[in-house]
């Protein structure tokens, strides 16, 4: 067998590099699989789909960090509508108005120089 | 825990190395060494008795050889599971395995951590996950941080009742000579301390401690001969539920719960037998979740429980009665120090700090970000 051509964690940036919040679907445990890997870890198979997420969560737990140096932030696990669950920020309002049970929408954040990683905005309504 | 047999095992011998700020120089080497000394001191037994070897420590990846190095033995048996602060409450489950099958019979299990002298940087270089690392999260705190955000929104649980839990911490170190902390500390001193990771302050987080130790494990016939009454390993139990914060399935719910039943069912016995319960609290949070997981209160009411003093000195039920990671000692890993406490008060060893008639102990050990569970049952010969 050919070794894989890319790795699980190049795929899911290649697709943040075009704006989308990539995971993973298991056909066989017929549910979503974050972070991406080899193998499912609810059946141990390695028919995994990648698909493309709606963009569109729930907070399910907040934090504010408060550095050292510098503004506290926010620090938030977020679950994805498509049933997976990452850790983020919410951004556009006050980390202290983050609060679990909120609506969010996902965006790219690409910071210089590195890697982009998803953020996420409040979307009250959605 | 299944294929172990209840009481088949003792600690027989337990020390503290030096605690706090230890010597500049000081290695973790010696600092185990230092432990391992004292401890055969306490049992009576000399080095060339010890057969097992086992240890953990995040400044020493292969800890196991340089410790064997500088005892200066060839074991006949080791073990460095390295799982966080819970570590060495795996050891003890491990080495009563391996003693029953007769792969040892006097086994060491040794800590030793200068994170105090050299800085934290430097003692646990954090491993960079690019799903996580990107976030900034300040770990562990921002982890245990956010488990205690969903136990807020879930039960209604307050930061005075977090509080609750470091001042009945505290309230147990001043009744411990070698205790860090030496002052009191009210509910208003922590919730105004300076904010690490909302909604803990620092006083909700362990102390930045050197220090390290051993403990001695032997079969139950070898037990008996020796200079002090053995704690018997009536129970074990552990559970892994993820690494990181992200994958843990309930931030409410800890492997604690499986690691409990598993540890209660080998012993035969349930909350209500334990006399002094030693309890990892990392963060606040920590006892809350653990009294809760193992069945000392229902889901959700550990809040409510630890308010009032119930679990200070003269309350209902001891817990960490050595003044724990939040108040006497938290050198990195601390679930060492959790079967130190633990054998100690089974002896009536504690001074100002005895539990009265104790005659079963728990030491439940934590480790990573909630991430590994390990519940060991202590009892007196009494309970055999």
């Amino acid at each position: 067998m050919p070794n894989s051509p890319d790795s699980p964690l190049k795929t899911y940036l290649d697709h943040l590099t075009r704006g989308e919040l990539a995971y993973q679907f298991s056909p066989e445990a017929g549910r979503a699989v974050f972070y991406p890997r080899v193998i499912c870890p609810f059946t141990g198979s390695d028919k995994l789909e990648w698909r493309i997420s709606k963009g569109l969560g729930t907070v399910y737990a907040t934090t504010i960090v408060h550095p050292a140096e510098g503004k506290p932030f926010n620090v938030a696990l977020i679950d994805c509508d498509e049933g997976f669950r990452l850790m983020s920020r919410v951004e556009d309002i006050a980390p202290e108005q983050v609060r679990i049970g909120q609506r969010v929408r996902f965006r790219v954040h690409t910071p210089s120089g590195d890697d982009p990683y998803p953020v996420f905005t409040p979307a009250e309504g959605a | 825990m299944d294929g172990l047999k209840r009481g088949s095992a003792a600690i027989v011998g337990v020390a503290e190395s030096d605690l706090g700020q230890v010597a500049d120089g000081m290695s973790v080497t010696d600092l185990m060494a230092q432990g391992t000394r004292r401890a055969l001191d306490d049992c009576g037994l000399s080095l060339k008795d010890i057969d097992g070897l086992f240890c953990a420590t995040a400044q020493s990846r292969l800890s196991v050889l340089g410790f064997a190095e500088y005892l200066g033995i060839d074991p006949k048996f080791i073990g460095s599971t390295i799982v966080g602060g819970s570590s060495f409450e795996f050891h003890v489950a491990h080495a009563m395995g391996a003693i029953a099958l007769g792969l040892c019979n006097v086994a060491v299990i040794a800590y030793g951590s200068t994170q105090r002298t050299i800085g934290r940087k430097q003692a646990s270089v954090r491993e960079v996950n690019p799903y996580e690392t990107p976030f900034k999260p300040f770990l562990p705190s921002s982890a245990y941080a956010l488990a205690a955000s969903r136990h807020m929104h879930q039960f209604g649980t307050t930061r005075e009742q977090l509080a609750a839990v470091a001042v009945a911490a505290r309230e147990w170190a001043l009744l411990n000579p070698k205790a860090w902390e030496k002052k009191p500390l009210s509910i208003a001193d922590v919730l105004s301390s300076r904010m690490v990771s909302y909604p803990f302050t620092v006083r909700d987080c362990c102390l930045v401690t050197d220090g390290g130790g051993a403990i001695i494990v032997t079969s139950a016939e070898r037990a008996k001969s020796l200079k002090k009454p053995p704690a018997y390993v009536l129970g074990c139990g552990h559970s892994v539920t993820h690494a990181n914060i992200t994958s843990m399935p309930d931030l409410t719910v800890t492997g604690a719960l499986t690691s409990g039943k598993a540890a209660y069912a080998m012993a035969g016995l349930g909350p209500a037998d334990v006399d002094a319960v030693e309890l990892y609290d990392a963060f606040t949070i920590n006892t809350i979740l653990f009294l809760e997981d193992l069945g000392f209160c229902k889901k959700g009411e550990g809040g409510a429980f630890v308010s009032g003093g119930r679990i200070a000195p003269g309350g209902s039920l001891s817990v960490n009665t050595n003044g724990g990671g939040l108040s006497y000692c938290h050198p990195g890993m601390y679930g060492l120090l959790l079967l130190i406490e633990a054998v100690r008060q089974l002896r009536g060893e504690c001074g100002a700090r005895q539990v009265k008639d104790c005659e079963v102990a728990m030491a439940h050990g934590n480790g990573g970000v909630l991430s590994s569970q390990a519940t060991v049952i202590l009892g007196t010969p009494a309970t055999l």
